[in-house]
């Protein structure tokens, strides 16, 4: 497959974007300028920007309390993200959703979500809607190996091959389930196995590989877009942090996530490749990084200087009645 | 504390800690008590320590070292299989006690519930049991935003044949652990979240405290304070600020809300004759609206005063923490509802 270089660029920035922006609100949670439980994505930011990089406002994604990843890929505005998450009235969701209820209609991101497998019905109601619209729009699922494992999950998979609804679920398998490894919880042997077994077409790629995510995304849009119905993809990819922000991760075996970090970094491996094709060079990247960096630090600072909520006159308001 | 535990060695211990020794001393007491729930023990097939979480508020640690994977059992996040399998296995011959990390996951599972569980005993004319232990944590203040801080025991307490149980304090918590898993019914057992570190006298051995019995942290006859879970601390700390100025409030913790102890708020009212319910839940068909109505009806003629209800407002839990302070019930507020029921 060929790839512009707007292409190239474009997947590139949105990457080194989601990793900066989780790196950073691990840092200003440990300062105490992130209320709450936050859960970050780095290490799999391949998999949103693979999975999103298509997708214009109409496509619907439905995300999960990892989801900050997920937001930026489908083009939500960083600093309103940082501004919700940093609980601001001028936040995405005027400080009342929080890291793990962030959302942006808008943009097509119907929601993180802090049940974990709360995503993929509601997902499924997108897809309805598409089909039922002929809108040719697509709507995707962002789910864990842990959310594979509840019954939402299998009920909405089964429900979108039954409606061939343009429904493409996307399993970011990093290995574990909070702190139980994927390997425990699920008690098959291959989740892509179970998956083909709803009967949909179901593939694992290396989500660590933006390429190999891509082509399978890819794949699976335009057969969706074409009244093919739903695919399954797992991508297996690594988490870099906790469960949470704060997570001691005893689960997680010496030098682990050192290791993944240096050798499981799907930012130098996505760098590695596109230098070896000679399709950007180190100087376009890095003047990337530079950009990112401002703006992530623009983020932070136009976060702490936003103004917090009113609960005079936020804390009852977008309610359909008070009493 | 009460007279049966007068005479026991006690020691400081927290709400975590008096839950976790309940826990520890009844596996050890009765092998058909089993553990089971989503990090319970944690690091299931990984490569790193076993027993990593212990729950992640760390209330069941320790309990699978000793007892084994077989008896404390870390499941995939499936609630409704979880709660289900607790729940026939309770029908069965065990003694489960199941965790819903938060409380908020019972909507993925609430048919094992309120459909299944609660019907059984009297469905099936009598003949079946369900002494299953369902925990939760509940509460806001950790500013985890609108799926993980409800407080969603009047949902649970409308339903019949569910025993909701909300200890304020580790001396009760542990007392009412220990009754829940040797109760022959389903009970709820719902842990406010932000009452973990909180600490007191706690007896070392085994005791038991029933349920429907309230608890009277402040006695006076002023005004008569009912409060829920953590508002029964605020209860008091506005009781003895209120003291201070000549006030004097009855303090009750019903500690379980399903069975009441209506026979205990109605004597305080009789003597007060004026009501102040403080309950962080919602308070549409809340149990602060149940508990008003029961007064309303059954001590009309103590009454002085209208009823005054401290509750959250009419919304989800936000998460901004300038919001979330507003709607959770404060002390403040539960001293300006005392101070307008007598008029001052």
């Amino acid at each position: 497959m060929t790839y512009s270089k707007d292409f190239l660029l474009r997947a590139y920035r949105t990457m080194k974007t989601i990793r900066e922006f989780e790196e950073r609100c691990v840092s200003e949670f440990m300062g105490g300028n992130i209320p709450g439980f936050v859960h970050v994505s780095n290490g799999q930011e391949a998999i949103a920007v693979a999975a999103c990089i298509d997708l214009d406002d109409k496509d619907i994604i439905g995300s999960t309390h990892r989801g900050h990843g997920h937001c930026i890929a489908k083009g939500c505005d960083v600093i309103g993200m940082m501004k919700e998450i940093m609980g601001r009235a001028t936040g995405l969701c005027k400080g009342k959703g929080g890291s793990m209820h962030i959302a942006d209609i808008d943009k097509g991101m119907l929601g993180a979500n802090a049940i974990v497998g709360g995503g993929p019905p509601l997902v499924n109601g997108a897809a309805l809607t598409a089909k039922t619209l002929k809108t040719g729009k697509v709507a995707i699922s962002f789910n864990g190996d842990g959310s594979a494992n509840q019954g939402t999950v299998m009920e909405a998979q089964n429900l979108a091959v039954v409606l061939q609804l343009p429904h493409i679920f996307m399993f970011e398998n990093n290995g574990y389930a909070e702190g139980t490894a994927a390997k425990y919880g699920l008690g098959c042997d291959s989740l892509t196995e179970r998956n083909a077994g709803f009967g949909m077409p179901a593939v694992c790629v290396n989500g660590l590989d933006f390429f190999e995510t891509y082509e399978a995304m890819k794949e699976a849009i335009e057969r969706a877009r074409n009244g093919g119905g739903p695919t399954a993809i797992e991508a297996m990819c690594v988490r870099f942090d906790g469960h949470f922000i704060g997570d001691p991760q005893l689960y997680r075996g010496e030098n682990e996530v050192e290791d993944a970090r240096a050798k499981q970094d799907c930012l130098k491996i996505f760098r590695t490749r596109v230098k070896k094709e000679k399709w950007l060079t180190d100087k376009e990247m890095n003047a990337i990084d530079a950009e990112v960096m401002a703006l992530i630090e623009q983020a932070v600072s136009e976060g702490l200087a936003a103004p917090h909520p009113n609960p005079e006159t936020d804390l009852l308001s977008d309610v359909y009645i008070s009493y | 504390m009460s007279n049966s535990t007068k005479h026991m060695k006690t020691s400081l211990k927290t709400y975590r800690e008096a839950i976790n020794e309940a826990l520890h001393q009844e596996m050890e007491r009765d092998p058909t008590v089993i553990v089971l729930g989503e990090e319970v023990s944690g690091g299931a097939g990984g490569n790193g320590q076993d027993d990593a979480y212990g729950g992640v508020f760390g209330v069941t640690k320790g309990l699978q070292p000793k007892y084994s994977r077989d008896r404390v059992i870390d499941t995939p996040i499936s609630e409704s299989a979880i709660v289900g399998a607790a729940i026939g296995a309770a029908n069965t011959g065990l003694r489960p006690v199941a965790e819903l990390m938060f409380f908020d996951f019972i909507g993925v599972c609430f048919d094992q519930i309120f459909n299944q569980a609660a019907k059984f005993r009297y469905m099936f004319g009598g003949k079946s049991i369900t002494p299953v232990v369902i925990r939760g944590t509940v509460g806001g203040g950790w500013r985890a935003g609108a799926q993980h801080s409800n407080m969603l025991h009047p949902v649970v307490t409308h339903i019949p044949g569910l025993k909701v149980v909300m200890p304020s304090n580790a001396y009760d918590a542990k007392g009412l652990m220990v009754r829940a898993i040797r109760d022959n019914d389903p009970v709820l057992f719902l842990e406010h979240k932000i009452m973990y570190d909180n600490a007191c006298e706690v007896p070392d051995e085994l005791y038991e405290i029933p349920f429907g019995e309230a608890a009277f942290p402040r006695q006076g006859t002023d005004v008569t304070i009912v409060a829920i879970s953590n508002m029964v601390t605020k209860a008091i700390e506005a009781a003895d600020i209120l003291a201070k100025e000549g006030i004097s409030c009855d303090v009750i913790d019903p500690r379980t809300v399903s069975p009441l102890d209506e026979e205990s708020i109605l004597e305080s009212v009789e003597v007060t004759g004026r009501l102040v319910i403080v309950d962080e839940a919602n308070e549409r068909c809340s149990l602060a609206a149940d508990i008003s109505s029961i007064v309303a009806e059954k001590g009309f003629h103590s009454l002085k005063a209208p009823i005054r209800k401290v509750t959250a407002p009419h919304t989800p839990v936000p998460f901004a923490p300038e919001l979330e302070d507003a709607y959770i019930p404060s002390t403040a507020k539960v001293i300006a509802a005392v101070r307008e029921v007598l008029g001052a």
